[in-house]
């Protein structure tokens, strides 16, 4: 739906964005027919019904379970509809689909941090390309923040020891606010920057033009031999003393205590972390913590590493291993190597 | 009208509660629901001024993109405090704690509340909360915002929380005191006659109110004390690091914040009751439903926390339930407004400052409440959540709704408070005045909120700053406005005409006794006979739609 | 006017010297001030309830830690202290039958048993107290040169000694708030015990130690809660 032409709207630069305007006209339309019909009935009743005599009684009115239930009814249904569009419409919203590109968000006191899976890294500036699905997987270093993307409809806070992801698909090309929408002390109101969409073209332009960065699979790679991880759990993640780290993004995992979890991203974080906390059938309690050691940039980096190494053949979906933007099944470190592989 | 046949109205200038003991002992160490009313009026007014006067410094700071007029920790200190003032040392309190103080036991005929020393009590409380409150301001303040989220509260904040903390913490107590002390009265000391039904509605509204103060309360309660302790002891509760969870702390922290803006407002929906009621000379329209959609509302009130939470991690799936909750917990609000406009369906209505105030409140609740609609929309709180959208829904509320209730109110019972009149000419033009100034205020902040204004910024982007001048010229306006009252309001203490003891000539139990009235309020217990807001005997009662073969009762 | 529509002010009980001025008589004093009580134990319960809240999510979260850390805990202690506290309501109920049949002597027994059996429970849990003191059990840094150290505790499988610091504050925090309320109980039945003797309360009056012994029970009500979660968690796993 194409709202820019709508003044106090922004513009509507997503695929959701025009949904959500669609559906927040129809809460005005409503609001504003509601506040008109009851002002309007209270003023017509305030003149019409004005005393006209100083002594003068008006009979009583009988309440009337009539239009009480008419009353409520009507609202009820009303905001149900509302409700069920807007439910809806975020299931969509929270739902990021399965190939997308994703891009790391780390945020602290006052700046966002973005790291894109091809090397770029950003501050307060966010660069991706037009029509393509982004995931953003996004922490903090300190204190909840919120990343706000006016333009696209979006935002989700930021929480520490943890991920949140928040997703979106850009339309039209231009350069839009981005804020940081959680107060986060002293600086709140400077943590914000742009979202820069571009048409294909130019943002492999922009890829290429900033080449000269590690990706963060490459960074974690380098990480994983200088925390000492190769020790334990092998230079390709095939595992030893530690289970084996191949392949395992996105698997199962079967835990001392029992119980199955999915090794998604918190997984991953809280085992280098808190080691202990989820022990793997089989494995005794001796990976030391990192906690303290390892900044959330880093623990980013760890994860990226982690995601590319592939395990044996018959194992899960590729989308689960690869973050390549392509989509292929081609490495994040082939893809480092060749900056053309960052384009659509 | 059997209610006003009955008594003779005494002549003024005789022992009355304000007369009968003098000295500042006599008014410290009062056991005098009423003298207690009048120690909350003033405190609270001193409370209003003091966040009103941070409220003037935000909006000052406003009116440019850049940050030239305060720091930004100053900034940051000046909204937080605004905030913790207002929502905790005036809304709360407002109106139950000066008006329900006062006219509780009035209006169900008993001499005094169940617990006078109680009473007094949690006005020391009150005062006790507010010093450490101050003293925390003074010192230093606090820069977390009233909502205090962990872990910029607990471990990055270098401001006096803990300090901050005690006052509310202590405050709190005070409110549970109050809740405490109406349901005892409202359960066992009614006059005799005086049934559940034929109470007014700012019974039950205070009723309602009451519930949600002591089980909420309580909540908050506890979760300061987990904030302080994590601040100066590091348990760990709300530290990942420990093990602990900071989302844990919003959800502890909005399980009583979410009920407390009922306690803000349920007071005020009764205030408007009563003067719907007596300025259109007539009953409530569905006075039970009316009764009824107050508990309603406080249950539901507890139900719905999660809003505050849709992108705050938590599950879709939680986020869900909780926006169905909160579409269900507007439609007993809907319908209160419905019923309040149908009373003045073939009434007798006069344009008093009160009803003034009772026309704006219905106005400005209807555009709060809807504006709440998009907030319970999921997708839409999405783009919506801590943008000034929400201040702006909320200050439709809490001032467009409470505030006016609460001036309504104080200018209806004034005379029966003071046994003097208000100049009536200054009350309809500062009601106009106030008016005005609040929509020019919040209005453009609903369309900075749509547009991405994110609140709490202290410098914004150049586009915005049309619409902030709007709402700062509005806030001046507003800010006269609010003034204007209090001089005219004392002023009439001592030069105001003198009022009868049944000025309005209405047919509610506190007006069957003098104004201002005697410290035991009747001189006899009455006996009731008479049904709430009988202006007319039961008999002449018309008849509007009802279904067929329906008996049409007092509905 | 033929119909009255007023009373005059009951002057029939005005003979009481308890009535308080702003209550028709006794009976609605009694009824207040009952209610009164009840409504200020559901503040209580609310208050309690978040800490017990706290404790339910981090159980679930650590369960293996936290049952290792109860089962740390002096079970033998914690049991007499159960008994101690529902033998004091026991003696607190008896105050009150005593005081409506009149018996002076058996209130003031019953009332001094409950003081007792209540400085009893405190007495035991500053021994618990003290003992997790010197084994370096009081969580964070409270104690100065002595910072929590949780070696001596044996943990169960799965686990995790940093897990076991959150029971103790949890712990402490639940069972200090209790012992905050038991000292305010044990203080205000002494103001009874001190009225009792000046023969206050008899079966005319004795609403008052009534509205105590409710007190007393919700008291030892959230005792009841607290001993079995705190204590007896995993003493199942323990052999």
């Amino acid at each position: 739906m194409q709202t820019s032409w709508i003044p106090f709207v922004p513009p509507s630069a997503s695929t959701l964005s025009g949904k959500v305007d669609a559906l927040y006209f129809y809460l005005s339309g409503v609001t504003v027919f509601f506040t008109l019909l009851i002002s309007g009935v209270l003023i017509f009743f305030v003149i019409k019904y004005r005393r006209r005599s100083p002594y003068e009684i008006p009979r009583p009115v009988a309440g009337s379970h009539k239009l009480e239930t008419i009353w409520s009814v009507i609202p009820f249904l009303i905001s149900m509809s509302m409700f069920a569009w807007g439910a809806q419409l975020y299931f969509q919203q929270s739902r990021p689909p399965k190939n997308a590109v994703e891009i790391y968000v780390v945020g602290k006191q006052w700046m966002w941090k973005i790291q894109h899976t091809t090397g770029q890294r950003e501050i307060n500036e966010l660069h991706v390309p037009v029509g393509r699905r982004i995931k953003l997987i996004m922490t903090t270093e300190d204190v909840i923040h919120d990343f706000f993307i006016p333009a696209f409809r979006i935002k989700a806070d930021v929480v520490p020891g943890r991920y949140t992801t928040q997703w979106f698909e850009a339309t039209k090309p231009g350069k839009y606010h981005l804020f940081c929408a959680e107060y986060c002390g002293m600086n709140h109101s400077g943590m914000i920057g742009s979202v820069v969409v571009m048409e294909p073209t130019e943002f492999d332009n922009w890829l290429s033009g900033n080449t000269n960065q590690q990706s963060p699979a490459v960074a974690g790679q380098q990480l994983y031999q200088t925390l000492g991880c190769v020790s334990c759990h092998g230079a390709s993640g095939e595992g030893g003393r530690g289970p084996a780290l191949a392949g395992v993004f996105g698997r199962e995992v079967f835990l001392t205590n029992g119980q199955t979890v999915k090794a998604d991203e918190a997984y991953i974080r809280e085992s280098v972390v808190n080691p202990q906390a989820k022990l793997v059938n089989g494995f005794g309690p001796i990976m030391p913590t990192f906690q303290g050691q390892i900044s959330e940039e880093q623990l980013v980096q760890i994860l990226a590493f982690i995601k590319s190494l592939q395990g044996p053949a018959q194992t899960a979906a590729p989308a689960a291993y690869t973050p390549s933007p392509t989509g292929s099944a081609a490495s994040a470190a082939a893809s480092a190597a060749s900056p053309q592989a960052g384009s659509r | 009208m059997k209610a006003m046949e009955t008594f003779v109205a005494p002549t003024p200038a005789r022992i009355n509660y304000l007369n009968a003991t003098y000295g500042l002992k006599s008014w410290l160490l009062t056991r005098d629901h009423k003298r207690i009313a009048l120690l909350y009026l003033g405190s609270i007014s001193f409370f209003f001024f003091i966040g009103g006067l941070y409220a003037m410094f935000i909006r000052l700071e406003l009116l440019t993109p850049q940050g030239d007029l305060l720091q930004s920790t100053t900034y940051n200190k000046v909204f937080t405090q605004h905030g913790i003032i207002m929502v905790f040392f005036f809304l709360i309190p407002s109106i139950p704690a000066t008006l329900g103080n006062f006219l509780v036991p009035m209006m169900i005929g008993a001499k005094d509340l169940a617990f006078p020393r109680i009473n007094l009590l949690s006005w020391y409380i009150y005062i006790l909360g507010g010093i450490v409150t101050i003293y925390a301001l003074l010192a230093g303040g606090i820069d977390t915002g009233w909502t205090f989220y962990t872990p910029f509260s607990t471990t990055f904040s270098n401001s006096y929380v803990v300090a901050a903390g005690l006052g509310i913490f202590i405050n709190g107590f005070s409110s549970i005191l109050t809740g405490l002390n109406f349901i005892v009265t409202i359960h066992t000391m009614r006059a005799p006659g005086m049934t559940w039904f034929r109470m007014p509605l700012f019974i039950w509204a205070h009723y309602a109110t009451s519930l949600v103060m002591i089980l909420g309360t309580p909540v908050i309660a506890i979760t300061i004390l987990l904030l302080a302790f994590e601040r100066l002891a590091h348990i760990g509760i709300f530290d990942p690091a420990a093990g602990g969870d900071p989302v844990l702390f919003q959800h502890l922290f909005w399980f009583y914040s979410h009920p407390a803006v009922y306690i803000m407002v349920l007071p005020g929906m009764g205030v408007i009751s009563e003067l719907i009621a007596n300025f259109s000379r007539k009953n409530i329209f569905g006075y039970s439903f009316v009764a009824f959609s107050s508990l309603a509302i406080a249950v539901f009130g507890f139900l719905v926390w999660g809003h505050h939470l849709f992108v705050a991690s938590q599950s879709v799936y939680a986020g869900m339930i909780f926006s169905f909750l909160s579409f269900a917990v507007a439609i007993p609000s809907a319908i209160k407004v419905f019923n309040w406009t149908a009373t003045l369906y073939k009434a007798s209505i006069s344009y008093d400052t009160p009803m003034l105030y009772a026309l704006g409140f219905i106005g400005l609740f209807t555009i709060g409440g809807m504006t709440g609609l998009f907030l319970a929309a999921l997708a839409v709180d999405v783009h919506l959540s801590d943008t000034y959208f929400i201040v702006a829904h909320f200050h439709y509320i809490m001032v467009g709704g409470t505030l006016l209730a609460y001036l309504g109110g104080l200018h209806y019972w004034w005379p029966k408070i003071t046994g003097r009149m208000y100049p009536e000419g200054w009350g309809r033009f500062s009601a106009l005045v106030i008016f005005v100034g609040f929509n020019l205020t919040f209005l453009p902040q609903f369309v900075l909120g749509y547009m991405g204004m994110p609140r709490r910024y202290h410098v914004y982007p150049a586009e915005f700053q049309v619409l902030h001048v709007l709402s700062s010229a509005g806030a001046s306006i507003l800010g006269i406005g609010l003034l204007i009252p209090l001089f005219y309001l004392i002023w009439s203490m001592r030069y105001g005409k003198i009022a009868a003891a049944n000025p309005w000539n209405l047919p509610g139990l506190e007006w069957q006794t003098a104004s201002p009235p005697p410290t035991e309020n009747f001189e006899l217990t009455p006996i009731v006979t008479w049904e709430a807001y009988e202006f007319a005997p039961a008999e002449e009662t018309e008849i509007v739609g009802k279904f067929h073969g329906e008996k049409v009762g007092q509905a | 006017m033929a119909e009255s529509y007023t009373v005059e002010h009951g002057h029939a009980e005005q003979g009481h010297p308890a009535l308080q001025h702003h209550f028709e008589n006794m009976e609605q004093q009694r009824e207040a001030a009952t209610l009164g009580m009840w409504v200020f134990l559901v503040t209580e319960i609310m208050f309690f309830g978040g800490m017990f809240l706290a404790y339910t999510l981090y159980r679930s979260e650590y369960p293996a830690a936290f049952a290792s850390a109860s089962n740390h805990l002096d079970l033998k202690l914690g049991a007499i202290n159960t008994v101690v506290l529902i033998l004091s309501s026991f003696t607190m109920a008896m105050a009150v039958y005593s005081t409506q049949v009149g018996k002076r002597r058996n209130q003031i027994i019953s009332l001094v048993l409950t003081l007792l059996l209540g400085v009893t429970f405190l007495g035991i849990k500053a021994v618990e107290y003290h003992e997790k003191y010197v084994d370096n059990l009081i969580p964070g840094r409270l104690i100065p040169g002595r910072p929590f150290d949780a070696s001596g505790v044996h943990l169960l499988p799965g686990a995790l000694k940093q897990n076991v610091e959150m029971f103790y504050w949890i712990y402490f925090a639940m069972t200090g708030m209790h012992a905050v309320h038991m000292i305010i109980g044990i203080g205000l039945i002494s103001v009874i015990l001190f009225f009792t003797a000046r023969g206050r309360y008899g079966p005319e009056y004795y609403n008052p130690v009534e509205v105590s012994g409710l007190y007393w029970h919700f008291v030892d009500i959230v005792w009841i809660f607290l001993f079995p979660l705190l204590y007896l968690l995993g003493r199942h796993l323990e052999h």
